[in-house]
């Protein structure tokens, strides 16, 4: 306790004095509550805050906006990843009607489609990591927007990197997706789009090897 | 010589600084910390790497259930003059040929995330017991003939033009159930979503890159 007010005892007798009494207040439960309060909020509002990742898809209804054609080149650089239950990916190169590579398993491991994908990517990963780097290391110093206009330069001039389609069947959760996406955000993927399966697929998917 | 009579006093902290410390303290958590009314449902968010934090104004939330139940939220926007959730009511209510009153529609500005068609809505926004509150959300349908997430989007669209649009799905929601929303949500000229996570740190370096 901050005080005890001690009382004068009254005096018979003599000159009444006015009974002098302390005139400060004890703070104690008025701290006590106040800290209470702040450690509530600071929780609560520290805590609160969710992120978000930001995905844009391309717009569907321009029907008079002619398909690219599909080259050697491009058909090379398709990565088609197929997304089904159980957190099991199946990828492969090209079109569903000519598929170059061979239709593989693998999963969501660091050494499953990470690997896969940065493998693919090896040029675009090393460049934007560099830039990362220096820039951590204090070599390079520049604005935040300006590296984030630098790095999307850097993936929007990527002429040799994949370009991942996702594709996911009916079995797929939306954690699937979600952790799909976010290895295109770790392994800098320059173009990504999540479309339609076609019918193709899933036989692809049903004929693969258990 | 006697002795001098000191008085008898217990220690005396003076606590006044503090106290005002901690007065400034509270008053700024206070006046910054938004209250957050009840949410329809529990959602375990998917982890990602993404630090971007959710904004907190002008954000309409479609919330994707477990069980694959859609519930749906839009504040009131940045301007606090305007009362966007009531707005979308009244057009809802317009739509559906269903009279709110004005305690409702006020009421309703309060609350946060929802998920029930529109004929249970005044029911559920009078009901005043939680667990019959809890029964009412079914979630929102969103069928070809019977679109009412699809108003809701449109309408909020319409009263809040900056609004943006965020997915908040569980992780283990069915991927088809995310797939219509997006279509959806396409269908409304929305091609830009904020799919909502926590964030998971991951750490990678050159030396990943397989040789």
């Amino acid at each position: 306790m901050a005080e005890l007010i001690v009382e004068e005892k009254g005096k018979k007798g003599g000159k009444r004095r006015p009974k002098k009494q302390s005139t400060r207040i004890d703070m104690t439960p008025m701290v006590d509550l106040m800290c209470l309060l702040i450690t509530f909020f600071m929780l609560t509002t520290a805590f609160s805050k969710s992120k978000v990742m930001v995905i844009t898809m391309p717009d569907k209804d321009q029907p008079n906006q002619p398909k690219t054609p599909q080259s050697e080149i491009s058909a090379f650089r398709t990565l088609n990843i197929l997304l089904t239950d159980k957190d099991v990916v199946f990828y492969y190169v090209g079109s569903d009607k000519k598929p170059l590579t061979p239709f593989t398993k693998t999963d969501f491991s660091k050494d499953g489609v990470r690997k896969v994908l940065l493998e693919k990517n090896k040029d675009l990963f090393t460049k934007i990591y560099e830039y990362r780097d220096k820039r951590i290391t204090g070599k390079l110093v520049v604005a935040d927007t300006t590296a984030d206009n630098e790095i999307k330069k850097m993936k929007r001039e990527d002429k040799a990197g994949p370009i991942v389609l996702i594709k996911a069947d009916k079995n797929a959760k939306y954690k699937d997706i979600v952790n799909i996406i976010d290895e295109m955000a770790i392994c800098n993927i320059a173009s990504y789009a999540v479309v339609d399966i076609s019918p193709l697929e899933l036989d692809m998917i049903k004929n693969a090897p258990k | 010589m006697p002795k001098i009579k000191h008085p008898v006093r217990t220690p005396h902290i003076d606590m006044t600084p503090m106290v005002d410390l901690f007065s400034v303290l509270l008053i700024f958590l206070l006046l910054t910390a938004s209250f957050r009314p009840q949410e329809a449902t529990v959602i375990t968010s998917p982890g990602s790497i993404s630090e971007k934090t959710a904004q907190d104004k002008d954000i309409m939330t479609i919330i994707i259930g477990k069980d694959g139940k859609i519930f749906y939220n839009i504040d009131n926007g940045k301007d606090s003059t305007k009362h966007t959730r009531a707005d979308v009511l009244v057009e809802m209510g317009k739509r559906y040929n269903i009279i709110f009153s004005k305690k409702e529609i006020s009421d309703f500005g309060k609350l946060a995330s929802f998920g029930m068609p529109m004929a249970d809505f005044r029911k559920w926004l009078n009901a005043t017991d939680s667990k019959v509150k809890e029964k009412l959300q079914t979630g929102i349908p969103m069928d070809s003939i019977d679109n009412q997430l699809g108003y809701w989007v449109r309408y909020s669209r319409l009263a809040n033009p900056n609004a943006e649009v965020a997915i908040k799905g569980d992780g283990d929601a069915e991927y088809t159930v995310v797939k219509k929303v997006m279509d959806l949500l396409q269908d409304n000229k929305v091609n830009k979503f904020n799919l909502v996570t926590t964030l998971e740190k991951q750490e990678i370096a050159l030396k990943d890159i397989p040789k």
